[in-house]
């Protein structure tokens, strides 16, 4: 459905995408993930043809988005990271301009305006201008402005973002539904690890613009080797202990205080690692998240540095900005 | 960046249809925005119109009804370049990306936004013309075809140019330079508080080079019949003006960056 290949993006001397490729298949929800700047946002304008890239090119629903931009326009819907819909329109309203820009003949674009109101639960509410809507409604009516043409893909980009736990969890009843009722390929972001893992059948985190993992949630957790241990000391790692030394340990990592040791069966063998260890101070023990995969893959793991990007992701978005 | 080729022109008329919507209904349901367009001129001609009035000018007439085309130009130079450069608050939140994603060609999007921009200046225009009568000033059938013409001309070209300056400035603080930059020179330089016929060499040529003399120009001609030019003179170089900046309008536009 999406094929993406060598995809460059250069702001100045910074590379905003660094050769990215990657394929989508009909029908599933892919996530992206990945630190702030990391390019997600870039990656979706590009494919949504509002930037060129400066090298490489994409095919979405068949058609290349540098030479058929019309035409992968008419196969897309997109809902954006900042609210698009006039506040001072009804929720009807806007749809209609919607309708209209997309040339739904007038025939079909009472029952299809309807059709989307009812998928995002906002029948009885279309008559309210927006600026009466909550965040979670807000959002909902940009997704169905965004499928009224019968996209193939949907691109959402942190659909749930600043939205509450309940909102959040409401949103992604919608998604579900739209994916089951509509049949559409949906790519998302989000900076929410139970949400990918929860809606994605595939995911790709994307670092400083390069694809660095790409497989579902369970395979991406299961790479990350087993159970997580985080053993702290009070003062300093023993240096005479091994813990490579047991069949059930897959790898160690040593940190100032503290060892992370990926392991099999935590319940059964924690007991072997610990005889005859001093000076522990905490036992911490996890089963991995993709939050776990994340802070791996971003380089930061369970060392209580937020993910947030250094100084060049800024720089990205300050250019951006 | 992309051509309309492969869209009927039902289509592009339905896309004209609802960006023209979109911008009259915000519009009519901002009340700040409709109350100042609305005061302004008045206060204008009241104030303005009153206190120099008092002073005794040599102008063939009494200053409030000298003034009185001025100020309807005044109404349309406020409204339509703000109009314009309402683009950038568009690019502010995401709603001219979610109008880019649409197959609809830029050129539209220009139109549709400079469509806006003549109905709003026409609502402007009709309040100004109704407290006309209060003047005393009289309209006939060929008069009021006059005004609505060239009323409807410079609007559009200064919905261009402010949709040119928009598709430029990025920030909401670039939107003051609009004003001081642009909306006011057009105004104090186009004759509207002042006959140009005895202006000092320079002056005088930068009268020359604003649209909005030969409108003011026009439309004393067609209310007073005072006019420096003629009529079709007036009306042939407002076409013009507006044929060049709706041009560069549409390039700027389209060369716009989307994100």
């Amino acid at each position: 459905m999406i094929s993406v290949k060598n995809l460059v993006k250069k702001y100045a001397d910074f590379k905003a995408l660094d050769g990215l490729s990657f394929e989508v298949k009909e029908n599933e929800i892919f996530g992206l993930l990945g630190p702030n700047g990391a390019g997600k946002t870039t990656l979706i304008h590009i494919l949504a043809t509002l930037l060129k890239p400066t090298e490489g090119g994409a095919i979405v629903n068949g058609f290349d988005v540098l030479h058929n931009a019309n035409k992968v326009r008419q196969s897309i819907g997109v809902v954006f990271q900042a609210p698009s819909s006039d506040d001072i329109l009804t929720g009807y309203e806007n749809l209609k301009v919607h309708a209209l820009l997309y040339g739904i003949p007038r025939k079909l674009r009472e029952k299809r305006i309807s059709e989307v109101l009812d998928l995002v639960g906002l029948e009885d509410r279309k008559n309210d201008q927006v600026k009466k809507y909550s965040g979670g409604m807000r959002r909902r009516l940009e997704i169905a402005r965004g499928l009224l043409h019968h996209p193939k893909v949907f691109f959402l980009d942190e659909p749930t973002l600043g939205l509450d736990p309940k909102s959040r969890e409401t949103m992604w009843k919608y998604i579900k539904k739209i994916v089951r009722e509509e049949k559409v390929t949906i790519i998302l972001t989000t900076h929410y690890m139970e949400e990918a893992d929860m809606l994605c059948d595939r995911i790709g985190f994307i670092t400083n613009g390069k694809i660095i993992a790409l497989d579902s949630p369970s395979k991406l957790k299961q790479e990350i080797g087993g159970d997580v241990v985080k053993i702290t000391f009070k003062d300093r790692i023993p240096l005479d202990k091994d813990f490579t030394k047991f069949d059930c340990v897959h790898k160690v990592e040593r940190k100032e205080k503290s060892v992370i040791i990926y392991m099999e069966k935590v319940n059964s063998n924690l007991h072997m690692l610990i005889k005859d260890l001093d000076g522990v101070q905490n036992i911490e023990y996890n089963k991995p998240t993709l939050n776990d995969v994340f802070l791996k893959l971003s380089g930061d793991y369970l060392s209580g540095d937020s993910p947030e990007g250094g100084f060049m992701q800024r720089y990205a978005q300050y250019k951006k900005s | 960046m992309l051509s309309t080729k492969n869209l009927s022109s039902n289509i592009v008329l339905g896309q004209l249809y609802a960006l023209w919507l979109r911008e009259i209904k915000v519009f009519l349901r901002e009340r700040s925005r409709l109350v100042a367009s609305t005061f302004t001129p008045l206060l204008w001609l009241s104030v303005i119109g009153s206190g120099l009035g008092s002073t005794n000018l040599q102008i063939g007439t009494d200053y409030e009804k000298f003034i009185f085309p001025g100020i309807i130009c005044m109404s349309v130079i406020f409204t339509s370049v703000f109009f314009g450069s309402y683009i950038i608050w568009d690019r502010k939140f995401d709603f001219l990306k979610s109008v880019m994603v649409a197959p609809s060609s830029r050129t539209t999007v220009f139109v549709g936004k400079t469509l806006g921009g003549m109905t709003t200046s026409l609502f402007q225009v009709a309040i100004v013309l109704v407290v006309g009568i209060a003047l005393g000033i009289n309209y006939d059938a060929l008069s009021l075809l006059q005004i609505l013409s060239i009323v409807l001309i410079l609007s559009f070209c200064l919905t261009s140019l402010g949709l040119t300056f928009g598709s430029y400035i990025e920030s909401l603080e670039g939107f003051q330079l609009i004003i001081s930059f642009v909306v006011f020179p057009l105004f104090f330089l186009s004759g509207a508080l002042f006959p140009i016929d005895n202006l000092p060499a320079w002056l005088k040529l930068i009268t020359l080079i604003d649209p909005a003399t030969y409108s003011v120009d026009a439309l004393r001609n067609s209310i007073l019949h005072l006019g420096t030019y003629s009529f079709e003179y007036d009306l042939a170089v407002l076409l013009l003006f507006t044929f060049i900046i709706t041009i560069i309008g549409i390039l700027s536009f389209r060369r716009m960056k989307a994100v």
